[in-house]
């Protein structure tokens, strides 16, 4: 189990696409193809976009599929941040099927 | 171009404006003022250093720039960007926490810093703090992604007290909607590349549900979204075309994936503007949560994907 604190890497509003690629590419995707499991921990996250959320974890239901959330967990959420993570959840799914 | 700038030019009037856009030579700027105060949405002037940006300073011309206003143009860094530094303006007289000045951004990091270091210029509390940072974020992100120029996005933002609103426009001088859109998508014409940079889902990156890994083709969609439930206007300018999202006349709340069903005016043959502009006004006084948008959007985005796949044909089999 890889715990990762999101303050570590992005501003308390989180919206830099371009970082949240980087840990996608360079931790989430290697950590999950190790057959591990991840929690994101945004203590410290008071904000996030859509774009932001989509860039961390799309690409995750597109190689995982919607099994993906069986092995990712989200800690530590504000209701703001919830609301947009489950958003791009069911988009995601949608898209799926 | 000439421009010629009235007395005043808001949202709601800003049609006026932008068909006495002359774009017949584009190697030149002019702008004209009258003599009177002078006050205008801070689209404007994004627009303004957009187009200055690719212009030689030699060919950018102030004529009759006389106006009483000039203070606040300076404040706002427009002589910066027009390479016409002013030397009879007086000094700031406007409290700070109004405005966040012209801006130009041209990459990630940049609008990263520019969103941490001028949203909290604007004095907010925490949640519209988040929600014009959120704004800037997405606007700023599609010009960096899509809009294939080096000049980048062009950002300014002010205050308003007596509307107690934030005021906020971006413009570039890149490929425009509908040469991104054309990418991966049909695409009619400037207003019809309009209605599909609103529609969740669509992105010029992929004709994929779902988007790509980094676009989801979203991001428009949610500001409209944000603007259509706080009753805000918002417009967006590309090519000949413009669409003015106008604020929400039915009480009950309800999102449109697409955005022609939203209450909205829509106009074309309008002088033709390369690139994007954006502009928005947020209302500070709107009560409406932002999780409560987003369930909305959440039900709203996943409804306009599913149906558009049940409508999609599938390739056949050949029988023979």
């Amino acid at each position: 189990m890889k715990e990762i604190k999101l303050i570590e890497y992005f501003d308390p509003f989180a919206e830099n696409k371009e970082r949240a690629r980087k840990l996608r590419v360079e931790v989430l995707m290697p950590t999950l193809e190790k057959g591990e499991e991840i929690i994101l921990d945004f203590d410290g996250i008071v904000g996030v976009t859509q774009s932001f959320i989509h860039a961390l974890i799309s690409d995750l239901f597109r190689k995982f599929g919607a099994g993906v959330l069986d092995r990712v967990s989200f800690k530590n959420c504000n209701d703001k941040v919830k609301s947009v993570i489950a958003t791009v959840s069911d988009y995601m799914q949608a898209a799926e099927w | 171009m000439r421009i010629e700038l009235p007395p005043s030019v808001w949202l709601g009037t800003i049609e006026t404006f932008l068909k006495r856009l002359d774009p017949s030579d584009l190697e030149k700027l002019e702008i004209e003022t009258g003599d009177s105060w002078v006050t205008v949405h801070p689209m404007i002037l994004a627009m303004i250093a957009a187009l200055a940006s690719g212009i030689d300073r030699k060919n950018i011309d102030l004529k009759n720039f006389k106006t009483i206003s000039k203070d606040s143009f300076e404040r706002m860094n427009l002589f910066k960007f027009l390479g016409t530094k002013t030397v009879d303006s007086k000094t700031d007289s406007e409290p700070a926490g109004k405005y966040i000045p012209i801006t130009q951004i041209r990459d990630s990091d940049g609008l990263s810093n520019f969103i941490k270091d001028m949203v909290p210029l604007l004095h907010l509390d925490q949640d519209k703090s988040e929600l014009i940072s959120y704004v800037m974020s997405e606007l700023g992100r599609n010009v960096l992604e899509h809009a294939k120029t080096p000049a980048g996005a062009f950002f300014a933002a002010e205050y308003s007290k007596d509307q107690n609103t934030i005021r906020i426009g971006i413009a570039d001088c890149g490929i425009g909607l509908r040469a991104s859109l054309q990418q991966s998508h049909h695409v009619n014409d400037d207003i019809d590349a309009i209605r599909l940079a609103l529609t969740p889902g669509i992105t010029g990156a992929t004709s994929r549900e779902g988007g790509t890994e980094q676009n989801a083709g979203a991001g428009l969609f949610f500001i409209k979204s944000i603007s259509s439930a706080n009753k805000n206007f918002m417009v967006i300018y590309s090519g000949d075309s413009l669409y003015k999202l106008l604020k929400r006349k039915d009480p009950a709340l309800m999102l449109h994936a697409n955005p022609f069903d939203d209450n909205h005016t829509k106009e074309s043959g309008l002088p033709y503007w390369q690139g994007t502009v954006v502009g928005i006004d947020i209302t500070l006084d709107s009560s409406i949560e932002f999780t409560a948008v987003m369930e909305l959007i959440r039900a709203a985005y996943a409804d306009a994907i599913r149906e558009r796949k049940r409508l999609r044909k599938y390739k056949q089999p050949k029988f023979i």
